[in-house]
């Protein structure tokens, strides 16, 4: 059994019986009319002939729209990790955005004798550790600092914003120096060997640090411990959770005393957040505690739609033009502003409010903000 | 090279074959030249038979302006111990203001290194015109001297 046979296998794939459903809620497919979920398979049945020329599996966002819509439950997002894999065997060069920056310094990161500065955004006034019960998972958030240095938005203040919310509750999280990117990226654009470094590091890193609980920022660094580490290392040893599931029992157990916020907002969910671990509710709960109003745009929940770009790995017009629709549907609500729980869905939405698209500016113009920073807002 | 640099080549490809070298191995250099100021400069110093170090070997690019951050940390990626662009002077940009764009992209790619553990004195950015051969190959001899003393670049990615 060939490689591609084994993943239609493995994935559900083979149950497909072309209903189209998938096509009917992707949003690559709403824009682009020649792709569609569907035919990816019927292609990869076809044998592996052009696969490594193969457009249409880097087009596509693995937002997992389509997993949730499938009545056969298809796994079409593993299915696009592996057909991405399995292409790159065959040859096939990504062409990453950004050129691939993202992806090369995560390779750089699997360097044995890099000696790396990334704790550079914490502050004298944040009190962090070496080791303790619960290590906070950073990530490349800080990096973004610089790499998107011309969009004008600090992402490392979601890293502050989170410590400060954890040592007003009392808790000092171990963070490390030495803890490299969590491989995400390079894991959706078909290097699974080099993630497979990164993870070892960062696995031997958190285990030095002797924590029980491993608290995340980011949904992609959170989705690939749950799902991706957990696939190949087995048993992690320590449990993976999100801020805001902490944030909320925190507050339960009367631990983080807070102010009330005003003011109307939205919540964007991220497709690694929202479909792929389930976390729907405790944003909301969270987002609710500070007292601010939030209302739900047209397709809020598991229907959010995308904001244009995953893992780095493709930024098309369709990308754009779903930014465009989404920040169109939350100014829609008449919110203030729109929070989401991603940093690079901060990113690639500030992308098309950042004075890209003349006379789009009033459609588009609403402020986003990370919802961690947000509730950081409650405790001055 | 600029067009094969973006579309990026994958992991086990041959352009990863970057292992430990022995001690004593000389360093490598990159320069990326622009093709209007810089990369004459260059060819100006080679005619007036300049010597300048031999471990530098140069990348003709239309602009400063093409080069992508992208590049640069890829060349470290790959064992490049330092890596110069040069390009026309402010003002003096062939396309108008490449050169500024590529001093802003530079300056942000130095902070970037730094994060991540890669020294940014490895990355230099220089102005050199058409007409200054002799600045070109101090350039180089200062950078090769610099490089020198920070030593071998570290990264070693590990293969498969």
């Amino acid at each position: 059994m060939s490689a591609i046979d084994e993943l239609i296998e493995d994935t559900g794939a083979f149950d497909c019986v072309e209903c189209g459903k998938c096509t009917s809620v992707c949003p690559v497919a709403e824009i682009n009319s020649e792709f569609a979920p569907r035919l990816i398979v019927v292609k990869a049945q076809a044998g592996l002939e052009g696969l490594a020329k193969e457009k249409d599996i880097w087009s596509c966002l693995t937002c997992g729209l389509c997993n949730d819509m499938c009545p056969y439950k298809v796994d079409f997002t593993e299915f696009i990790r592996g057909m991405r894999s399995e292409a790159v065997i065959h040859g096939a060069l990504p062409v990453c955005s950004k050129g691939g920056l993202l992806q090369t310094m995560g390779r750089i990161m699997t360097s044995p004798e890099l000696k790396q500065n990334r704790l550079s955004w914490v502050t004298d006034d944040l009190k962090v550790a070496e080791k303790g019960d619960i290590y906070f998972f950073t990530g490349c958030t800080a990096h973004f600092d610089y790499i998107f240095e011309e969009r004008e938005i600090k992402t490392s203040g979601i890293l502050v914003a989170a410590v400060k919310i954890m040592n007003s509750a009392g808790i000092t999280p171990a963070v490390s120096n030495d803890e490299v990117c969590c491989g995400h990226d390079l894991n959706w654009t078909g290097n699974e060997e080099h993630f497979e470094k990164l993870m070892e590091k960062n696995l031997e890193v958190i285990k030095a640090s002797g924590a029980k609980q491993v608290v995340f920022t980011c949904p992609e660094g959170m989705r690939t411990f749950e799902f991706d580490y957990k696939d190949i290392a087995g048993d992690l040893g320590f449990e993976v959770l999100h801020i805001s599931e902490l944030i909320l029992d925190l507050i339960d157990q009367d631990k983080l005393q807070h102010k009330d916020l005003d003011g109307k907002v939205t919540f964007h969910d991220p497709c690694r957040l929202g479909r792929h671990l389930g976390i729907y509710d405790d944003p909301r709960d969270m987002i609710k505690e500070t007292g601010a109003e939030l209302v739900e745009m047209e397709r809020s929940r598991n229907k959010s739609t995308c904001c244009g770009v995953s893992a780095f790995a493709t930024c098309e017009a369709s990308s754009k033009q779903m930014q465009i629709e989404r920040l169109k549907e939350a100014k829609k609500t008449g919110a203030q502003k729109m929070l989401t729980f991603c940093p690079k869905c901060w990113l690639h939405f500030k992308c098309s409010t950042w004075k890209k698209f003349p006379g789009l500016e009033e459609e588009v113009d609403i402020p986003i903000e990370d919802a961690t920073i947000f509730f950081s807002k409650t405790l001055e | 090279m600029a067009g094969e640099a973006s579309t990026k080549p994958p992991a086990d490809s041959e352009h990863h074959e970057a292992q430990t070298p022995p001690p004593g191995e000389p360093i490598n250099l990159i320069a990326f030249c622009c093709n209007w100021c810089s990369y004459a400069g260059a060819d100006l110093a080679g005619v007036s038979r300049l010597q300048y170090p031999p471990n530098v070997k140069i990348i003709r690019v239309m602009c400063t302006g093409r080069i992508e951050p992208e590049f640069l940390l890829h060349a470290f990626e790959l064992g490049i111990d330092g890596v110069l662009v040069c390009g026309c002077h402010i003002g003096d940009c062939h396309y108008i203001s490449g050169n500024e764009k590529a001093e802003v992209r530079i300056n942000t790619l130095k902070k970037l290194m730094d994060m991540i553990g890669i020294d940014s004195r490895r990355l230099r950015l220089e102005w050199v015109s058409a007409s200054e051969g002799t600045r070109f190959a101090e350039t180089v001899k200062d950078f090769k001297e610099q490089i020198e003393k920070l030593g071998k670049n570290k990264i070693y990615i590990a293969q498969s």
